[in-house]
């Protein structure tokens, strides 16, 4: 039973299904291994054992739950930038030490709806803001591949909770990789849905045009069935889509490549790791030989999407952090003489500095007299990377790239170095400029044994055909030992 | 200052903030409510906490469309929300939900009846909606933010700077704060707020086409000091300009003790609120099949319903101006009308009698102690010859000190007219009995002495005898 927190939700769901043993059993096992490995690798936050038994002990009442519900017993992290009603949720800023949630996130509402178990809230970078985990204000996390190594960020903390197998899956927000790149680089499927596919209420905005709340797993299967469960439309999220969700997991049977084409874009390998080129390679081959055509593709626009990226994101941050000003809730610096004092000792005291930075260059952005060369142009050029991919799909049905063009780096590495670690999310980036699908799956180990993410980016709202390509790639190559 | 006065002009623009008469707030569900406990009506969108989404109230927009409609205005089918950003503590999220570029309608228009009798047309720019911020509320402990307020729909209402005096911009507030109360777009209440004016005033030697420096009078509730501030600026400002004193771009509020103008802040430079389109809310789509739905459940503007009571109760123009100078008033009206059978009388006894005596009593059509059937009932008594019109006005005024209806006050008092033949003959018999010069003279000729026997029997009566009686039995008596 020691080994119950490292089953995937497949075979969860199976062994409830047989009565093979208890949600408690499932939850206790996972604490288990929380206690034992969570001091080292800082993926939660916090974990409320009452809570999480307490959730198990009513799931057990109600046994019969586990035919019918989609997530029965399956135990999620949840990445603290959404909100679980008493739980903490700080997105990993002292600003928002000790607050505490008012309400549940649509995504949490519906994952419990489904059976699920919230374990815990998963560190990640203030903000989300950041590709390493290391914005933290509750100290970096570590990559459970190797501990002296980031597990990317910004979903740093759900990443390295599934690798670390304390939990079967977890939730992560992706801005401009935050699911992606940390699923790269702890060799996971992490999911960034369609915008408008699944409801960002609840969950704490970064950057509402681009933020897209997503799963992390261990196996496409996995993430599929927690995709079905979260997405759809909201009538608190204006964004959300009402095209309706399939049954993503069911119709992963059914997966084949045949008579698909992926496109992919020479230009991008260049400046990137040779074994991710090599593991990129390798790929295109397996899906060749399973029946898919490659076709090269040009995206000329894309090459300005960290530009635009660090136009926009920050823009739209400026203005939805505004609202952490030591007044309402959360942190206020404890001496001051008026509002003014107030606001500037509170955020001051409260923000770390990459956020500041990205306010400060946001606020900028969206000053008069800059928001025409800025903001305004940064949005028009997003509608042409839009127009690159929707060209490039009259010529192919998804686009490849590797997730990240290198493998785990060291913590400190990049941490000095805004723009490296900006480099990080080069392949993320445009696919949130464009509100498309992208999944990242393993495609291979580095000499370091370190994880290597493909990407797949699919059509909008075509999320079932991209689970299923990425189906076929993970039949043909395995899915990862997890350290 | 008549000199002065021809030598410049002014110009004057109104910018209206109107709430909204919703059941709920723009983007949450929490009541559009006044004077609830302090943070009764929040929830976690419009106290701004993290993760919290607005989503768009419909009855809101329906309702700004009704206001568009009213005003001529050209309704865009696609306008966009779009953030204010500003630090303030009764502002939660560190910004406004509000619209700038792609308001929800422009280019309207609004004409007013001016006292010299003549029709204006001022232009509207625009209405745009916008969320209301909170309130800080001073304690003794402390500064304490209530957030009731805050997310309660707003439309702003700009108008062009068309106006040239303090009269034109009082009619102008007005005829708006009119056409939003019939239309149940806003219940106007100046005291909460709910209808706030600013005006931007500047003056100019008449003849210039340019504009001199604006001063943004802010936060002024009720018409009267609207006009007053206006006109105390547009002095203040010509006396700068006849002393060679530059005119600074301030925003000033009106003092209604000192009956000034005093200075809330400089504007060094313009507030840079940083606007950008809202990415939490979509286009807001206004279809043409939603704008004829709403049009065809538009209510009664006041022009309509001013040629109405001209139509259908055949009431002078003057008159249904009077009665349909507020929505209160003319509902107030039309119910006293169907009550009595008689909108002519009733019409005299609403505008004249009943306004009077709020008036002089300092109250509103909205608390009169007389009710509208009431009114009604004290008219078809009086049409009856239950009562006669000068013991009606006795019953009213006692109806207005105690709230009784009629009939009470009537029986109690003992005021039913005498209409008996009997009885009135026997009060005549004796005022010709006790004044035989003056029936030697009307016999003589003196026919204008009629009246005097009249007033005698109705003195003789306590005023109860029905007049048109004590007229006919003095001529049949005398001649």
């Amino acid at each position: 039973m020691s080994s119950l927190h490292s089953l995937d939700i497949q075979s969860l769901l199976a062994g409830y299904q047989k009565n093979d043993f208890s949600v408690q059993e499932v939850a206790k096992s996972c604490l288990e291994a929380i206690s034992k490995k969570n001091p080292q690798l800082n993926a939660l936050l916090e974990v409320s054992k009452d809570r999480v038994l307490a959730r198990a002990a009513e799931l057990d009442q109600k046994k019969s739950d586990a035919q019918r519900l989609k997530l029965f017993g399956v135990p999620i992290a949840i990445k603290d930038n959404i909100l679980v009603k008493d739980w903490q949720c700080t997105a990993g800023s002292k600003i928002l030490q000790g607050y505490r949630s008012p309400y549940t996130a649509t995504t949490v509402a519906r994952l419990e709806a489904e059976g699920a178990v919230v374990l815990g809230k998963a560190n990640c970078d203030e903000f989300a803001m950041g590709s390493s985990n290391e914005s933290s204000a509750f100290g970096p996390c570590r990559n459970p591949w190797d501990l002296e190594r980031v597990p990317g960020g910004s979903s740093g903390g759900s990443a390295a909770a599934v690798a670390g197998s304390l939990c079967p899956a977890a939730l992560g927000s992706d801005t401009g990789g935050s699911i992606r790149q940390p699923a790269s680089l702890c060799g996971l499927v992490g999911i960034k849905p369609s915008y408008g596919r699944v409801s960002r209420f609840g969950a704490i905005a970064y950057a509402s045009s681009l933020d897209q709340v997503g799963p992390l797993g261990k196996t496409v299967w996995d993430s599929a069935r927690v995709l079905e469960v979260i997405s759809g439309w909201d009538r608190f999220d204006a964004t959300t889509s009402k095209a309706p969700v399939p049954s993503y997991s069911d119709a992963l049977k059914e997966s084949t490549l045949k008579g698909l084409k992926f496109g992919f874009c020479k230009s991008w390998l260049e400046g990137v790791d040779p074994a991710v080129q090599k593991a990129f390679e390798n790929s295109m081959q397996l899906l060749k030989q399973a029946g898919a055509e490659i076709v090269e593709i040009d995206l000329p626009y894309t090459k300005y999407s960290l530009s635009v990226y660090y136009l926009i994101a920050p823009s739209e941050a400026s203005s939805n952090l505004a609202r952490y000003d030591g007044v309402h809730y959360g942190f206020r610096a404890p001496e001051f003489k008026d509002s003014e004092t107030l606001y500037n000792r509170s955020r001051g005291q409260g923000f770390g500095k990459e956020v500041k930075l990205r306010i400060m260059l946001g606020t900028y952005a969206l000053s008069a007299g800059y928001y025409d060369a800025f903001y305004l142009k940064a949005t028009q050029v997003r509608k042409m990377i839009q127009q690159d991919f929707s060209n490039a799909f009259k010529k192919c049905d998804a686009v490849l790239t590797p997730t990240s063009p290198s493998t785990a780096f060291k913590l400190g590495e990049k941490s000095d170095d805004p723009l490296k670690m900006y480099l990080s999310d080069v392949f993320t980036l445009p696919v949130n400029l464009a509100g498309l699908p992208a999944v990242s799956i393993p495609c291979g180990l580095d000499d370091l044994r370190l994880p290597i993410g493909l990407q797949i980016i699919g059509r909008p709202f075509d999320e079932l055909r991209l689970l299923q390509m990425a189906r076929v790639h993970e039949s043909l190559f395995g899915v990862l030992k997890h350290p | 200052m008549t000199d002065l006065n021809n030598k410049y002009e002014a110009v004057i623009g109104l910018e209206v903030h109107a709430q909204l008469l919703t059941k709920s707030k723009m983007f949450c569900s929490c009541a559009n409510q006044f004077g609830a406990a302090i943070n009764a009506n929040i929830c976690p969108v419009c106290t701004g906490q993290p993760g919290a989404l607005p989503a768009v109230n419909r009855q809101a927009i329906e309702l700004g469309v009704r206001a568009a409609m009213a005003l001529n205005c050209q309704i865009r089918n696609e306008s966009i929300f779009a953030r204010k950003n500003y630090f303030y503590p009764d502002l939660p999220k560190g910004y406004q939900i509000s619209q700038y570029e792609k308001p929800f309608c422009e280019k309207g228009s609004l004409t007013v009846r001016l006292k010299s009798g003549e029709q204006k047309q001022f232009g509207i720019t625009r209405i745009h909606f916008e969320e209301d911020a909170g309130k800080n509320v001073h304690a003794s402990h402390g500064t304490v933010v209530n957030l009731n307020r805050a997310g309660v729909p707003l439309i702003e209402i700009v108008s062009e700077p068309d106006m040239r005096t303090s009269h034109e911009a009082g009619q102008y507030l007005r005829a708006l704060h009119s056409i939003l109360q019939f239309g149940d777009i806003c219940d106007g209440n100046m005291e909460q707020g709910n209808f706030r004016c600013d005006a931007n005033i500047s003056v100019r030697k008449r003849g210039d086409s340019k504009f001199g420096t604006k001063v943004e009078l802010k936060n002024i509730n009720s018409f009267r000091f609207v006009e007053k501030a206006i006109e105390y600026e547009i002095e203040r400002q010509i006396d700068l300009v006849e002393k060679g004193e530059p005119i600074r771009q301030q925003t000033r509020t009106w003092n209604s003790s000192k009956n000034i103008t005093e200075l809330m802040r400089e504007k060094e430079s313009a507030h840079d609120y940083r606007y950008f389109p809202d990415p939490d809310l979509a286009p807001l789509v206004i279809s043409e099949a939603w704008i004829k739905s709403i049009r065809s459940q538009m209510p009664e503007m006041p022009s309509q319903v001013l040629a109405r009571f001209q139509k259908d109760y055949a009431l002078s123009e003057y008159d249904a101006g009077v009665l349909t100078a507020t929505k209160e008033l003319a509902s107030f009206y039309e119910q006293t009308a169907a009550q009595s059978k008689n909108p002519k009388a009733s019409a005299n006894w609403v505008a004249n009698e009943l306004l009077g005596r709020l008036n002089a009593a300092g109250k509103e059509i909205a608390n009169s102690p007389v009710k509208a059937q009431q009114l009604g009932d004290l008219v078809t008594r009086i049409d009856q010859g239950e009562i006669s019109g000068k013991i009606a006005k006795t019953v009213f005024e006692e109806m207005f000190l105690t709230g009784r209806n009629p009939a009470e006050i009537i029986k109690e008092k003992g005021l039913v007219q005498i209409s008996d033949t009997g009885a009135i003959e026997v009060a005549i018999d004796k005022v010709i009995a006790a004044n035989p010069s003056q029936v030697a003279d009307y016999k003589a000729g003196k026919v204008k002495l009629l009246g005097f026997f009249v007033g005698q029997v109705m003195k003789e009566t306590q005023g109860q005898a029905n007049p048109g009686m004590v007229n006919e039995l003095v001529k049949k008596k005398l001649d």
